[in-house]
Order: structure tokens, then sequence, then C-alpha cells
């Protein structure tokens, strides 16, 4: 198998390599690419859209349902790894740790044995036995907002510099994924539970396609987001630029909820009881 | 001699993604553990991505982000040569998306076979099944 | 676009996804594939799609590897190729 296989790709290599030697040169402006769709894009997006990225105008104007059933497949990956993964019935663990908070003694409890209720003095800690993690946790403490505010950022300012729905919701994720490492994963489902992360994953494609379907209301056509300028009170440019933003913020929870999701069920293998 | 200097030289990007993509098929096509195979599955998509970066690159160009500053933009128009071509970054990016949205659900696949199958190696759980299949027949 | 800099990080993406494939480690692999992400991520800042580089820094380098090192805890470390 493994020499059938580099034969069969040491000849695939070969007909790209014959099939590269008709490609443009690297970086030819008058490449075929460039020549047909995208100038229009550059030209037209400051009169159409009034938003100065152009990948981002394409991304959530021009190219919208291409976006759309890309959060599609966001969501769908979230809820494909809940059904593979999770798994409801609660097995009784061989042992438990609990520590001790006003001492630091961590207790280790047998299967059968008295479990102590979580309350201010007992703490449940992962099996994989970690010490205090004072600055960690103080790290994350202190970190997290900041993340969360340039994910807020990123997504608001996808108009004018590189970011959008999809950076920003992710980063949005990373900063949730950090206080389920830092701190655990018990606390983190906790704070943002497992129904009201798929509920918010369910929420931010809804916004993208609800947009839409409100433009149809509005007797225009599906994502034509010109249409929304009765509501906002604007021209129909700065009205796309608008609708342009609700969808990236719908982009953004959607991805946001997606990566916690994932997280969650991979981390504890669906048990959602030990993480990372 | 001459031609295959020119031809690395001015087409250095796409060899880099032929190489990548050769590698990534390696790893699918030869590695027995599900973890290299997933990774080989990532060299390949991000093989792909690099290929459609490339020909978006202009030479002398900046990147596609505008710089009119009056309010709609009616006055001046931009000029495309001036500027990167944009769609195959919204195509990639997108795609980008979608990578870690597969990466997601080929882990969780991998750990829902190692729940059942204590490995992830594909011959020890080929030979396994094989002995299922015997114990029930016989 | 400095084409030393671009051949330099073209070269590690190449040794960094080699060295992904054929490392025993499980976890090294892991975080060798990180790497690769992030390698990537600074040549497409360097071509100048720099949309593109946010999205791979984020999730390519950061989620990616994150779930990578999850899915590998959940399941075994070692490998024999």
């Amino acid at each position: 198998m493994r020499i059938t296989g580099l034969i069969l790709i040491l000849l695939l290599g070969g007909l790209l390599i014959y099939g590269a030697l008709d490609f443009p040169i690297w970086g030819d402006p008058q490449s075929p690419a460039s020549n047909h769709l995208s100038p229009y894009y550059i030209e037209h997006t400051m009169t159409d859209t009034s938003v100065p990225n152009v990948v981002t105008s394409v991304l959530a104007d021009y190219r919208g349902y291409d976006t759309m059933f890309e959060t599609v497949v966001i969501f769908t990956a979230g809820i494909v790894s809940f059904f593979l993964l999770r798994i409801f019935k609660k097995a009784v663990p061989e042992s438990r740790l609990y520590r001790h908070i006003p001492t630091g003694v961590t207790l280790r409890i047998e299967k059968g044995g008295k479990v102590p209720d979580e309350s201010n003095h007992f703490e449940r800690i992962d099996s994989v036995w970690i010490p205090y993690d004072l600055v960690i946790r103080t790290t994350c403490r202190m970190i997290i907002p900041f993340i969360q505010i340039f994910a807020l950022y990123v997504i608001a300012h996808g108009h004018h510099s590189p970011g959008g729905g999809f950076q920003g919701g992710v980063i949005f994720g990373a900063s949730v994924v950090l206080f389920a490492i830092g701190f655990n994963l018990r606390q983190a489902i906790k704070q943002l539970g497992e129904k009201f992360v798929t509920f918010m994953c369910a929420l931010g494609v809804s916004i993208y396609a609800g947009t839409g379907i409100f433009c149809v209301l509005m007797k225009s056509k599906y994502l034509d987001y010109s249409a929304l300028a009765a509501l906002f009170g604007t021209d129909p440019v700065t009205a796309r630029s608008h609708g342009i933003l609700i969808v990236e913020i719908g982009v953004g929870i959607a991805v946001m909820a997606a990566m916690i999701m994932l997280y969650y069920n991979l981390a504890s293998a669906g048990k959602h009881d030990e993480g990372l | 001699m001459n031609d295959v200097l020119t031809f690395i030289i001015s087409r250095s990007n796409y060899i880099i993604y032929i190489l990548l993509m050769m590698l990534g098929m390696y790893g699918i096509f030869a590695k027995k553990n599900y973890m290299k195979k997933i990774i080989g599955m990532n060299i390949l998509q991000t093989a792909i991505i690099l290929f459609f970066i490339s020909i978006s690159a202009k030479r002398g160009a900046t990147i596609p982000i505008l710089e009119i500053h009056n309010d709609h933009g009616t006055h001046a128009t931009a000029q495309a040569i001036n500027y990167i071509n944009p769609l195959p970054h919204v195509l990639m990016l997108t795609a980008i998306v979608v990578a870690v949205a597969t990466l997601g659900v080929a882990l969780a696949m991998a750990i829902k076979i190692y729940t059942d199958f204590k490995t992830i190696e594909e011959d020890k759980i080929l030979s396994e099944l094989e002995k299922n299949a015997k114990n029930e027949n016989g | 676009m400095i084409w030393q800099i671009e051949l330099i990080i073209l070269v590690l993406v190449v040794l960094f996804g080699i060295g992904a494939l054929a490392v025993k480690d499980l976890l090294s692999a892991a975080i060798l594939f990180g790497a690769y992400s992030f390698m990537l991520c600074l040549l497409w800042a360097i071509m100048g799609a720099v949309d593109v580089a946010f999205t791979e820094a984020s999730v390519g380098a950061g989620i990616s590897t994150v779930l990578f090192v999850a899915a590998v805890l959940r399941t075994t470390r070692r490998t024999d190729d």
C-alpha cells in the first residue's frame, strides 16, 4: 500500500507540474483570474456598499449565499460533534479528587465513598492531578476580558480593516476555551451551558437567514440589504453597509458557539465531566 | 537547464503547492494512524488554499482595502490594477473555517472509534473487524 | 514582498509539514501542525491576503491546535508510523 501510494502520488505530482508549466507567472497583473470578475468588485464596492474592505463586502454582500451556507456548515459540524460523542449516562467514576480550599489538602475519594457537596470549602479537581495554579488562573482572569473586547472589535471593525464575523467569532470562542483550560471544564459549562451554546449557534444562523427573509418582506430580493434603508432611515448604500454588519454579527455568534461546542465535546469525549 | 531555473523562480509558489499536495495525499494514503490521516487531510486543504492565494497575487499591488476617505467614493474610483484580487481571498477565508469544521468532525469520529476499539491504528481495527466477522459466521 | 523571507517561509512550511507527518509522537505532531499553520499565516500576510492570514492565525494556529491536543489526550499519544 505504501509503495502503491507513493507511485500514484509521484504520478500526480508529475501531472500537476506539467500543468503548472501553463500557469501565469506568479504576480502577473494580466493573469486570467484577475481580469474578469474581481475588477468589478474593486471598482464598485465603494459606490455600491461604502465598505472599503473589499473582502468583507464580497463575503457578506455580493456572495452572501455562499457565506450563509458556510455558516450552516459550521452549525452542522457543531451538531455532528454533539450527536457523535455526547454521552448522557452518568457513569460513576473510579475515584474522584477533591481539594479542601482553606488548607489546600487534596482528598482522593474511592468508588462508593461519600462525596462532599460542591461548596466554598471543597472543590472538585480533574483526575490528572494539577497543583495549585494561582498564576494561570489570575492570568486567565485578567486576559479573558481583553480577548473578548478584541473579538467584538474585530467583528465590528471588519468594514475598515481585516476582520469580520469568522475571525471575531473564533477569537471569542477561543476566550471561552482558554477559560475552560485555565480553570476547568465543569466551571466553563456552568457559565456557558450546553443548551445556551446550542441555542446561540442556531440563533446566529437564524440572524443571517432572517435578514434575508426580512429583505424579501420589504419587497426586494433575498439578502439585498438596500431594502433595509427605510428601517435604518438611511440611503440604500449605507443600508447595505449596516446589513453587512448585522450579517457579520450573526456569523460571529454562530461560529463562536460552534467552536465552544466542538471543544466541549472533544475535550471531554462527550461526558462533559473532565476536560483538558 | 535555464528553462528549468526560470520555471522554478517564476512559479515557486506553484511548486510548493504541488509538494504540499503530494505530502497531504501521501499522509492520507500511506499512514495507518487516523490522527496522521487527519493531519494529511488538513495539509491537502491548505495546499489548495495556497494555490488559490497564489493566483490572486499581483506584482506592485497593495492589500484589498481601499484608501478612499470621502463618504461614498463617488469622486474617486479605485483602479483594479492597484489592488490584489480579493475574490480568491473570500473563497479561501470560508474554506479555512470549513476546514476547522471538518477537522472537528474528523476528530470526533477518531475519538468515537477509540472508545469502541481502544486503538486508532487502521490495520489493527481491520484485523479486529475480520475477527468479529469470523466469530459471527462460525 | 521580500523574496528572501518568502523563500525561507516556503521551505519552513514544507519542513513543518513533513515533520508533522513523520514524527512518532502524536502530541508533537499536533504542535508541529500548529507551527505549520502559523508559517502559512505568515506566508499569506506576505502575499497580501490579510483577511486570510487573520483567519488562519485564529483558526488554524489557534483552535485547530487546541482541538488536536484535546483529541490526542482523549485517545492515545503513541503511534508506530
